[in-house]
């Protein structure tokens, strides 16, 4: 056991050894401040939620004594439920779609690739650059003409349409770090496309599938501009909720931040149930 | 009953031709092993069997039925491939049983096939488990066994034993030819490894840059290269080459005059060569013997002791030659030695590198691995 031990530790020198301790410690103390520089603001949010209009207006302090005011007025005003449905059929419905569509496309391109494949994927992505607000005159009136404005549905196509290239490029990752060999075996017994895909493919792949569809879903689910835009009333999903408290009778703090806790608590507690398969997601084909 | 041809096959990549028109006969029941080195087209050849590359031209015939364009399941074939590719969220039971599962076969008839192949294989305790819980060499067998199941009419192997260790390596050999007489079902095998192709193979194709160098029974192979390509591909250590002259032509062999002086006549046939002609004396390093009065000497550069054997590494002019002698020679490095072969067991290359046919065939030329049983040991096939 000593011999052992001096083996490993023999190269390293004492100084060295601390030397790596201290810029682990740094590193740590650097995520953390990041953190919380980050978490911080929904840290407020969510304190101010608790406080009186008055308070919330008031010098910034974290000693004040909370109160469900805020909570009660946002739940007497408007139904936090409907929106909140909407939010969860629009989000889910669309990333039921977007994979739909997209796991045939990644599919095909991981497993049979031709000379453009690369270049399909990049102007994919592409889209994705430029600004919604470009299209919004065309959209808004292609909604206008179908009657698709302030439905469920428009929301659902506008998502899914939203959210493909990035579903296609992490499904195309995750396929492709799939062995081809196991497809080929599973063709060799006797298997069509879609038993290789349903059989091999989606079972292998579920950890990929499922990050991607949370991604998928905590986008949607954010998503302001085209439901601020594409909904009034009937459809429109949380994040519009949240807005309808800036109205012009002025802003009111306070019950802002409990709608907007409100709003995003679902989707944080998704999203912190499952941390670990979403850093396993997106790091993918970065780390291996 | 299982025939395999092969009429003209090519395989273009874009504008690189990989497989350059390839013409081959495989029999019922044969093991066929296509070795070469990496890159010279030999797992691409079995895809094109298998079904999973389609051939840019040429026909692959099964039995005597075109089946290029029919698709890779319902060729008949079964394939292990060299990463296994077991299906890893199924059990061992599983994979074996995945084919007759898509194939609705009822559970119960397809639990009794897989057990059956389990039993072969000795895998029958680890139905149960995922392959990640498996060895290496269990996940091989389960490969194969996902292979018996489909009761094959030929099998195609992939360099099946390229991800094992060494000892594992010999143990699989001799499994995979105790059940290939044990199913009786033709076999192609893709290998680089010669040692690989020349215990198992009934039938060697010897494969370089597309094209099939050379046929044959192991020993054929062994005893007869056609041309310096197989001669260096085949046996090990490789055969060692020496640039020789021409000195004359005669029906009993061709005369060179060997690079230290010494002349020896080779019983080739070399009616056909011209006067000038380059020729390579072409030996092998287990035919190569001391002796004092061996017409070829050089100085020991390395010297490995094997224990059985000693492998000398002697240096003569600008070649280095190997010499395999007995285990027990009292040479050091920097000695010189002298030392010469017996003509019958030399090789002459002309300057295309094709071999001069040999006057004499070596009697066991035409041995295939099934004619190594003995007279009593029972055989469904007169030798």
């Amino acid at each position: 056991m000593t011999i052992l031990r001096s083996a490993t530790t023999a190269p390293r020198s004492v100084t060295g050894l601390r030397s790596a301790q201290s810029k682990r410690a740094m590193i740590t103390v650097l995520g953390w401040s990041v953190a919380l520089v980050i978490f911080f603001p929904i840290f407020w949010m969510i304190l101010t939620g608790f406080k009186t209009e008055s308070a919330a207006i008031a010098d910034p302090t974290l000693i004040f004594s909370p109160t469900l005011e805020s909570y009660q007025a946002v739940q007497a005003r408007s139904g936090y439920t409907r929106f909140a449905l909407n939010s969860v059929a629009v989000a889910f419905g669309s990333t039921f779609f977007a994979l739909l569509l997209a796991i045939p496309a990644a599919y095909s391109m991981a497993f049979l690739p031709t000379k453009r494949t690369k270049g399909t994927l990049l102007w994919m992505l592409s889209t994705k650059m430029l600004p919604p607000v470009g299209v919004l005159v065309p959209i808004y009136l292609i909604f206008r003409d179908v009657g698709l404005l302030d439905t469920r549905t428009g929301l659902i196509i506008i998502y899914t349409l939203m959210n493909l290239p990035i579903v296609v490029w992490m499904l195309y990752t995750f396929f492709k770090d799939m062995p081809k060999d196991i497809l080929e075996a599973g063709r060799m017994d006797g298997a069509s496309t879609f038993q290789e895909v349903f059989f091999l493919l989606l079972p292998l792949t579920l950890p990929g599938i499922a990050s991607t569809g949370l991604l998928s879903i905590i986008l949607s689910w954010n998503e302001a501009f085209w439901s601020l835009n594409l909904t009034s009333s009937k459809a429109a999903p949380l994040t519009a909720y949240i807005a309808s408290f800036s109205s012009p009778e002025g802003l009111f703090w306070a019950k802002l931040s409990a709608a907007s806790t409100m709003a995003i608590a679902p989707i944080l507690i998704l999203g912190w149930m499952t941390q670990k398969q979403m850093v396993r997601g997106l790091t993918f084909g970065a780390v291996k | 009953m299982a025939t395999l041809q092969l009429h003209n096959i090519t395989k273009r990549f874009g504008d690189t031709e990989v497989i350059k028109g390839i013409n081959l006969e495989v029999n019922d029941r044969e093991f066929v092993v296509f070795v070469g080195p990496s890159g010279c087209g030999k797992s691409t050849l079995m895809r094109m069997i298998a079904g999973l590359e389609s051939a840019t031209d040429g026909d692959i015939l099964i039995n005597g039925q075109r089946i290029n364009d029919v698709g890779p399941a319902d060729r008949g074939l079964a394939m292990v491939f060299q990463s296994y590719a077991l299906y890893p969220h199924m059990t061992v039971e599983g994979n074996m049983g995945f084919s007759m599962r898509l194939a609705g076969v009822p559970k119960e008839e397809r639990r009794a096939k897989v057990l059956e192949a389990a039993k072969i294989l000795q895998l029958e305790p680890l139905l149960d488990r995922k392959p990640k819980a498996l060895s290496g060499g269990q996940r091989q067998r389960v490969a194969i066994g996902r292979a018996i199941v489909r009761n094959p009419s030929i099998f195609l192997f992939d360099e099946p034993l390229s991800n094992l260790d060494a000892a594992l390596r010999v143990q699989m050999r001799i499994e995979l030819a105790r059940l290939h007489d044990e199913l009786d079902a033709t076999m192609i095998y893709v290998t680089h490894d010669q040692i690989e192709a020349m215990t198992m193979a009934d039938k060697i194709v010897v494969l370089h840059d597309g094209v099939v160098e050379q046929v044959g029974s192991p020993m054929a192979l062994y005893h007869h290269p056609c041309n310096r390509f197989v001669a260096g591909f085949i046996g090990s250590p490789k055969m060692n080459f020496l640039p020789v002259t021409l000195t004359g032509v005669a029906p009993g062999g061709v005369g060179v005059r060997l690079p230290g002086g010494g002349e020896r006549s080779i019983p080739v046939d070399g009616t056909h060569l011209e006067e000038s002609a380059t020729l390579e004396l072409g030996v092998r390093p287990e035919h190569l013997v001391l002796d004092e009065q061996g017409p070829l000497s050089g100085e020991i550069k390395v010297l490995e002791r094997l224990g059985g054997q000693t492998s000398l590494y002697v240096q003569m002019n600008d070649e280095l030659i190997t010499i395999m002698a007995d285990g027990d020679v009292a040479y050091r490095v920097n000695d010189t030695v002298h030392f010469g072969f017996a003509p019958e067991r030399a090789h002459l290359f002309g300057a295309d590198g094709l071999a001069l046919p040999s006057l004499q065939q070596h009697p066991l030329a035409g041995l295939t691995r099934h004619d190594n049983r003995g007279p009593g040991a029972p055989s469904e096939e007169p030798a």
